[in-house]
């Protein structure tokens, strides 16, 4: 299923992450999935949550560079093979995935996996009819 | 319209005329007053009868920053101290503070060239003036101010910073002359986003800019934003501070008013007098000045003359917008860079902003790493670092194909580079050489 993403730029130094992350605890704003991606010079913070829109105007008030995304949320058997199925649909189906990353401890024998593909709509019409249709719980 | 025709637009062969007059009575005060200038011209066997043409100001020997520091605070001095009614001096942050005395005759000088720079501007009596330059020891607000009462517009000198309440009094009193520097302005327009203000809802009708290098790039996108004709102003405490020279109506090069300051264009390497057109060091001599006049002033600012009638009706000689400065140029891996050249390059690259810092380091190489801080547009800002790392090699191919050297872009948050109310700190040089 679709959700929204929100990416944070960050510059490598010294207690940015630690501010950002102050700041969401303040608000009360908790995170279903966390993830950096980095370079030498600067960072992308992911995250999802459950009110993406209020979590993007919170960091946009403080002064940070901040965008909404979307991308798809993927619920699948927690067993050894579960991505390799969807990896193969998407390959099959010539969907590009630009980067992916998993969601925080789910619950009972699900495991949940977010990608961020170059064709969401066909991506996620593709997750729905070969039975990827559960929906996430945030 | 025109503050003073009869000089502004005077027969060239008459402004010569009166040149001549003014240097030769010039060198020979300061040969019998002031002692640097006359060992000056003995140890180079000149003597003040040996001035004849305009030409022979070559004769003369050159007056550098450093002469005047060594002279602090009154070794120039060619009137009587009693005679000085103000004095002004440069912020001293490179080293000791260059002074400029002014008599009455220098006050009534600064009061006429500004009236002459505002005017070129658009200016008029019933104007409103925000004068944003700093007030003080700094020339910028008070020459701005004289010359605004010279005129009798209405001045607001607020001075530098507050920019929440520049914006207020910009509205309330509904000014329609911003003076300020260039850097600044694009600041003020950030700070009225946020407050939600419509600088398309202001009366501003020009804004006079200066006291820092900036390009025809970062012009647009001032006037864009601010919605007035920007002009570029130029001057230094040591020639008076501001009113040396102004943009008209035309914007092809800032008029100089040469019959108070004479412009020469020289070869920085040699000294060597460069004909109109030629790209040199600009040198200046304060003709009709009487506390602490200069000859043959090195100001270490490169750009080229350009002679001939101006559409707008003036014949005053014109200098090209500065290039750089000799001294603000960078050698980076024995390539010389001007910070300008780097805006330029900026200005042309949608997806960042024109802040910017170069940090200048020798690394364990012993080779110069330069880095470029640049700021990314909101608007580009990408959950994809390959999308952020397409425009930090953007910009590196950009300065590799037009400077000739690599440097290492930083892309960095918007808005984290320091925002300057005076003149933008664009270098930082960490090199102990």
């Amino acid at each position: 299923m679709k959700v929204t993403q929100i990416s944070v730029f960050m510059e490598n130094k010294n207690g940015r992450l630690a501010e950002i992350t102050k700041l969401l605890a303040s608000k009360k704003i908790s995170l279903r999935a966390v993830t950096i991606a980095d370079t030498a010079d600067f960072g992308i913070l992911r995250l999802i949550v459950k009110e993406p829109d209020r979590t993007r105007d919170v960091l946009l008030e403080a002064g940070f560079t901040a965008r909404e995304t979307d991308v798809l949320a993927v619920a699948m058997e927690d067993k050894p093979g579960a991505l390799a199925d969807v990896m193969e649909l998407f390959e099959k189906n010539n969907v590009n995935i630009e980067y992916l990353y998993s969601i925080l401890a789910g619950k009972g024998d699900k495991a949940d996996i977010v990608f961020r593909v170059e064709d969401l709509e066909r991506g996620q019409i593709l997750l729905k009819q070969n039975g990827y249709n559960r929906p996430l719980d945030l | 319209m025109i503050w003073n025709a009869v000089r502004e637009s005077e027969a060239p062969e008459k402004r010569r005329t009166r040149q001549l007059a003014d240097l030769k009575d010039l060198v020979a005060r300061l040969y019998n007053r002031v002692p640097f200038y006359k060992e000056r011209f003995d140890a180079q066997g000149v003597k003040p009868s040996d001035i004849q043409s305009l030409e022979d100001i070559a004769k003369i020997p050159f007056t550098t920053k450093d002469d005047l520091r060594e002279t602090y605070p009154y070794g120039l001095l060619a009137s009587g101290e009693e005679e000085i009614v103000e004095v002004h001096t440069s912020s001293g942050t490179t080293g000791t503070p260059v002074v400029d005395a002014y008599t009455q005759n220098d006050m009534d000088i600064w009061a006429e060239v500004m009236a002459r720079c505002l005017m070129m501007a658009g200016a008029e009596r019933g104007d409103v003036i925000q004068n944003g330059y700093g007030y003080g020891l700094f020339t910028g607000g008070l020459g701005v101010h004289y010359g605004a009462h010279n005129i009798g517009c209405n001045i607001i000198p607020v001075g530098g910073g507050n920019t929440e309440r520049q914006l207020q009094l910009m509205r309330d009193f509904e000014s329609t002359v911003l003076t300020c520097t260039p850097s600044y302005s694009l600041y003020m327009t950030e700070v009225a986003k946020e407050m939600g203000l419509e600088m398309a809802d202001l009366k501003l009708k020009s804004g006079i800019f200066g006291a820092e290098p900036w390009s025809d790039n970062m012009r647009r996108e001032i006037e864009e934003k601010m919605y007035l004709t920007a002009y570029d102003i130029y001057g230094l405490t040591e020639i008076i501070g501001p009113g040396v020279s102004n943009e008209c109506s035309e914007h092809n090069g800032l008029h100089i008013n040469e019959d108070h300051f004479y412009p020469e264009i020289i070869n920085p390497e040699t000294g060597e007098v460069l004909p109109d057109g030629e790209k040199g060091e600009l040198v200046f001599t304060t003709l009709t000045k009487t506390g602490t006049p200069i000859l043959r002033y090195r100001t270490r600012d490169i750009t080229w003359l350009e002679r001939g009638e101006c559409a707008c009706g003036r014949n005053l000689v014109r200098m090209h917008r500065l290039l750089g400065r000799t001294d603000d140029m960078m050698i980076i891996r024995g390539v010389n860079v001007f910070p300008s050249q780097i805006e330029n390059i900026l200005m042309e690259i949608e997806e960042t902003q024109p802040h910017y810092q170069i940090v200048i380091d020798r690394g364990q190489s012993h080779l110069d790493d330069v880095e470029l801080r640049v700021e990314v547009e909101p608007q580009f800002f990408s959950d994809e670092t390959k999308q952020l790392e397409r425009i930090s090699q953007k910009i590196a191919t950009a300065m590799k194909n037009k400077l000739g050297v690599n440097l290492q872009i930083k892309l960095v948050e918007p808005k984290s580079i320091e925002r300057s109310m005076g003149k933008a700190k664009r270098v930082i040089d960490k090199r102990t050489l």
